[in-house]
C-alpha cells in the first residue's frame, strides 16, 4: 500500500481530430479544471487506433488509456471510425484481461466537440479510478512474478 | 575456398521436434545439401558433444539452424555457444522466430507450471511434492539441472539473429530457397524474414467477397462451405494478419490459418493486428439502429481464448511479451 500513497496515475489519451480533441480544447480554452495526469495523442479518428498502440502504452508503463471519439450512432466525420473503435476496444479489453491488465484500466468514451466539461468529468473520473487500481502491473520486471 | 565445404550445425532447444522433420521433408535435396555442405552438429542425428562444439574456433560453423525457443538455462547457454561459434545463425522455425507454442506458458510462470506438471496433474503421484532443482547433493556428488526460467523467450531475445524462417514447422519451399540462396550466396541484408512479405490471404484460393459477420463458429461447430472465405463464413481464420510463403495449405483443406508464419512485415504485433481485423469485420446487424455496449460484448463474448487464438504463436514476441504474475 505504501507505493500508492503518493502514486500520481500516467494517462494516455488517444482523441480523435473531430470531436473529442475539439472536446478537449473547448475545456482547455473554458478554464474548466481536471487534472494534470493525462497526456493527449491526437488522432484522425477513434477507428485509426490500432490495438497496437494500446498495447505499446501499458508496455511503456501507462497506468491506463483514455480512448475517445465521435458519438455513437453518426457523430463520425468518417461514418464508421466509431462503430470499429467500440468493437476493437471491447476485444481488446478481453485481450488484456487475458494478460493480466484490468480491462478498467482501458476506457472507451464519446466526446464531442461542444462537451469541454464532460471531458474535463472524464478526466477526474478516469484518474480517480486508476489511483484505485494503483500503479500498471507491468512496471515492475515486464510482469514476472514479484 | 570454392572447394572447401560449408559448415553446417542444427540445434533444438524449446521445441517439439517438426523442425527437424522439416529439414528431411526437402527429401533428395538433401542430397544436395551434404555435397554443398558438411553437418558439424546435429544432437537428433549425430553423436556430437556440447563439449566439441564448445571446442571449435569461433565462428567456425558457416551457418547454424536454430529450432526452439530458450525456456530454459540449457538452451541459453547453446544459443550463446552456437552465436559464438556460427557466421550466420538462423532462427528456424517459428519456436525460435516468435516463441510459437512453448511461448503460450508466458500465461503461466514457473511456480504454476511445476504445480500442474509435477503436483496437480491427474496422472502424477508425487506425494512427497518433489518438483526439480537445479542442485541436488547426492552421496556420489553435486547434480545439476538447467533452471527452468519463468518467461520463454525468442533466440533473437537471447542473442542478435542473422535471418529468421517462419512456419510451424517452416514449409519446404521455404527451406529450399533459403537453402539454394546460402549454396549461389545471395543471401539478403541482415535481419531478413526469408519468406514473402504479403498475407496468406494473398496467397489463399478462397474466394473473397463482403467481409462482414455476426456470428463467430468454432472450427468443429461448423463444415465449411468449400471455395468461400473461412472469415466471411464466421470461422476465426488468422490469414490476414499471417506471412504467407506456406501456400496457404490448411485453407486448401479448410482449416483456418492458425497463424504459424508470424506478423506481416507492416504490421508486428500479430495478435493486435488480428483484434483489429476481426473487430472491424464482426459487427451486429442493421447496427446503427440498434447498438448498445452490451450488444458488443455479448458479440465479443462469442470469441472463446482470444489470447490463445490470436497470440498462438507470437506470445513471447509481442509488445506485452507474457502475462502479468500478481501474487
Amino acid at each position: 500500500m505504501t507505493e500508492r500513497i503518493g502514486f500520481e496515475p500516467k494517462i494516455i489519451g488517444f482523441l480523435c481530430n473531430w470531436c473529442s480533441y475539439a472536446g478537449a480544447d473547448l475545456a482547455g480554452v473554458s478554464r474548466i479544471q481536471y487534472p494534470p495526469n493525462i497526456r493527449i495523442i491526437r488522432v484522425m479518428c477513434s477507428g485509426r487506433i490500432d490495438p497496437a498502440f494500446v498495447l505499446e502504452a501499458f508496455k511503456n508503463g501507462a497506468d491506463g488509456v483514455l480512448v475517445a471519439g465521435c458519438h455513437l450512432p453518426s457523430d463520425c466525420h468518417y461514418l464508421s471510425g466509431n462503430f470499429k473503435a467500440a468493437r476493437r476496444i471491447a476485444l481488446l479489453r478481453k485481450v488484456l484481461a487475458d494478460f493480466g491488465i484490468e480491462p478498467e484500466r482501458l476506457r472507451l468514451e464519446w466526446v464531442s466537440a461542444s462537451e469541454g466539461d464532460r471531458f474535463a468529468a472524464i478526466v477526474r473520473d478516469i484518474v480517480e479510478e486508476i489511483r484505485k487500481l494503483g500503479p500498471n502491473p507491468f512496471k515492475n520486471k515486464d510482469g514476472e512474478t514479484q | 575456398m570454392a572447394n572447401e565445404k560449408l559448415k553446417i550445425a542444427f540445434y533444438w532447444a524449446a521445441s517439439c521436434g517438426g523442425c527437424e522433420i522439416a529439414v528431411l521433408d526437402i527429401n533428395e535435396k538433401i542430397l544436395d545439401v551434404i555435397q554443398l555442405a558438411d553437418i558439424v552438429f546435429w544432437p537428433v542425428a549425430m553423436d556430437v558433444k556440447y563439449k566439441d562444439v564448445e571446442n571449435m574456433p569461433d565462428k567456425y560453423i558457416d551457418i547454424c539452424f536454430f529450432n526452439g525457443s530458450v525456456r530454459n538455462e540449457e538452451q541459453e547457454y547453446m544459443a550463446k555457444l552456437l552465436r559464438q561459434k556460427a557466421k550466420t545463425l538462423i532462427a528456424f522455425g517459428s519456436c525460435a522466430q516468435e516463441g510459437c507454442i512453448p511461448g503460450l506458458a508466458n500465461l503461466h510462470n514457473r511456480e504454476e507450471i511445476f504445480e500442474k506438471v509435477y503436483l496437480k496433474s491427474h496422472c502424477v503421484e508425487n506425494p512427497v511434492g518433489t518438483v526439480p532443482q537445479t542442485r541436488f547433493e547426492a552421496k556420489e556428488g553435486l547434480l545439476k539441472l538447467p533452471e527452468f526460467y519463468d518467461t520463454v523467450k525468442t533466440l533473437d531475445q537471447t542473442v542478435e539473429v542473422d535471418y529468421y524462417i517462419p512456419g510451424c514447422p517452416p514449409p519446404v519451399s521455404l527451406i529450399t530457397s533459403a537453402l539454394e540462396a546460402v549454396a549461389k550466396n545471395q543471401l539478403p541484408p541482415k535481419g531478413t524474414v526469408l519468406a514473402p512479405p504479403k498475407s496468406v490471404c494473398d496467397e489463399c484460393p478462397r474466394k473473397k467477397e463482403n467481409k462482414k459477420i455476426t456470428k463467430i463458429y468454432r472450427v468443429h461447430k461448423k463444415m465449411p462451405e468449400p471455395e468461400k472465405c473461412l472469415l466471411e463464413q464466421g470461422i476465426i481464420c488468422m490469414g490476414p494478419a499471417t506471412r504467407s510463403g506456406c501456400g496457404a495449405q490448411c485453407l486448401n483443406v479448410d482449416m483456418p490459418c492458425t497463424g504459424c508464419g508470424g506478423p506481416c512485415p507492416n504490421s508486428p504485433e500479430q495478435g493486435a493486428a488480428m483484434v483489429s481485423a476481426l473487430a472491424s469485420i464482426l459487427g451486429l446487424e442493421e447496427e446503427k439502429d440498434r447498438y448498445t455496449e452490451k450488444d458488443i460484448e455479448e458479440l465479443m463474448r462469442q470469441i472463446k481464448d482470444p489470447v490463445g487464438t490470436f497470440y498462438m504463436y507470437s506470445l513471447p514476441s509481442s509488445i506485452l511479451r507474457r502475462k502479468v504474475m500478481k501474487k
